[in-house]
């Protein structure tokens, strides 16, 4: 997804970063909640759900990663913007 | 600057400490921004580290979620880390196999209601074995599922006690009955040769 030329207005930004974070806690608590899960089935002896939650869990972290990506993209935007 | 009054809220420097004039930081809403540096340069001459310490509360309200998100996604990068770090730990499991085979006892040194203690697989693996009444063998992990404490086995009552937290386990499952162990004991698999009480494996379950 690519930032506007111009750039966002702080006002705009503060409405994404709201919407990013959002994603991110939701995010966030499904990988704990994967992280336990799979460490009580670990130690439980069983190993079915140790990969699987490991691509998950970094599925989620991509897409957290990525969301930061664009809000970086974001400001870099207004800043170039800002200077013109 | 020589024509200022220091005193606080004197005319002119209303709620200063320092000795600028209070015009300094006046609102001037230019754009975004509200106030201006105290440099009176414009933002982009500004040094990148005032971007994230800004005067004006609505740049504060964007740093402070920016900040919180960046936080989460580190968050987000140490699960993930702790996530392979199983994956890592069942590979080092499949790869040791199956724990050798051991001697525990004689089968006839273990009057029933005895317990024993031993080590399975490792030194560090701390086990009981216990002889019931009607002469079957148990033999579990004596770890604790929920913080690993040392667990009495209770065999008069059938129970397994754990001091620490009052978790309590079935004796004869090993599966926990009451307080915080959120998973059954390991069980150590056992096999009678010629009168010689071996253990052969470990079984850990969820349920």
């Amino acid at each position: 997804m690519a930032a506007p030329a111009r750039g966002f207005t702080r006002e705009q930004r503060t409405t994404i970063v709201y919407g990013i974070l959002g994603f991110v806690v939701v995010l966030v608590v499904l990988q704990l909640w994967l992280l336990t899960a799979t460490m009580n089935a670990f130690l439980g002896g069983d190993s079915a759900v140790v990969w699987p939650a490991g691509l998950a869990s970094t599925a989620c972290l991509a897409l957290n990663a990525g969301l930061l990506l664009y809000l970086r993209r974001l400001e870099q935007a207004a800043a170039r913007a800002s200077t013109r | 600057m020589t024509d200022v009054d220091p005193r606080i809220d004197s005319p002119g420097r209303e709620g200063l400490t320092g000795t600028a004039r209070s015009s300094v930081y006046e609102p001037v809403a230019v754009g975004e921004r509200i106030s201006i540096p105290p440099d009176g340069r414009p933002e982009s001459a500004q040094p990148a580290w005032r971007g994230d310490f800004p005067i004006d509360w609505p740049a504060d309200h964007y740093v402070a979620r920016r900040d919180f998100t960046r936080f989460l996604v580190l968050t987000s990068l140490a699960f993930t880390v702790g996530q392979w770090w199983i994956a890592f730990q069942q590979w080092w499991r499949e790869r040791r196999g199956r724990p050798p085979l051991k001697r525990i006892a004689a089968l006839s040194d273990l009057t029933p209601g005895a317990v024993l203690v031993f080590s399975y697989p490792g030194e560090n693996d701390p086990c009981f074995l216990v002889r019931q009444r009607d002469g079957g063998l148990l033999a579990y992990g004596q770890k604790c599922t929920h913080l690993s404490c040392a667990v009495i086995p209770d065999p008069e009552q059938g129970l397994i006690r754990c001091p620490c937290h009052e978790g309590l386990f079935d004796l004869g499952s090993g599966r926990p009955l009451a307080g915080p162990p959120p998973r059954p004991l390991p069980r150590v698999v056992l096999e009678v040769r010629g009168g010689e009480v071996y253990a052969t494996g470990i079984e850990e379950r969820t349920v």
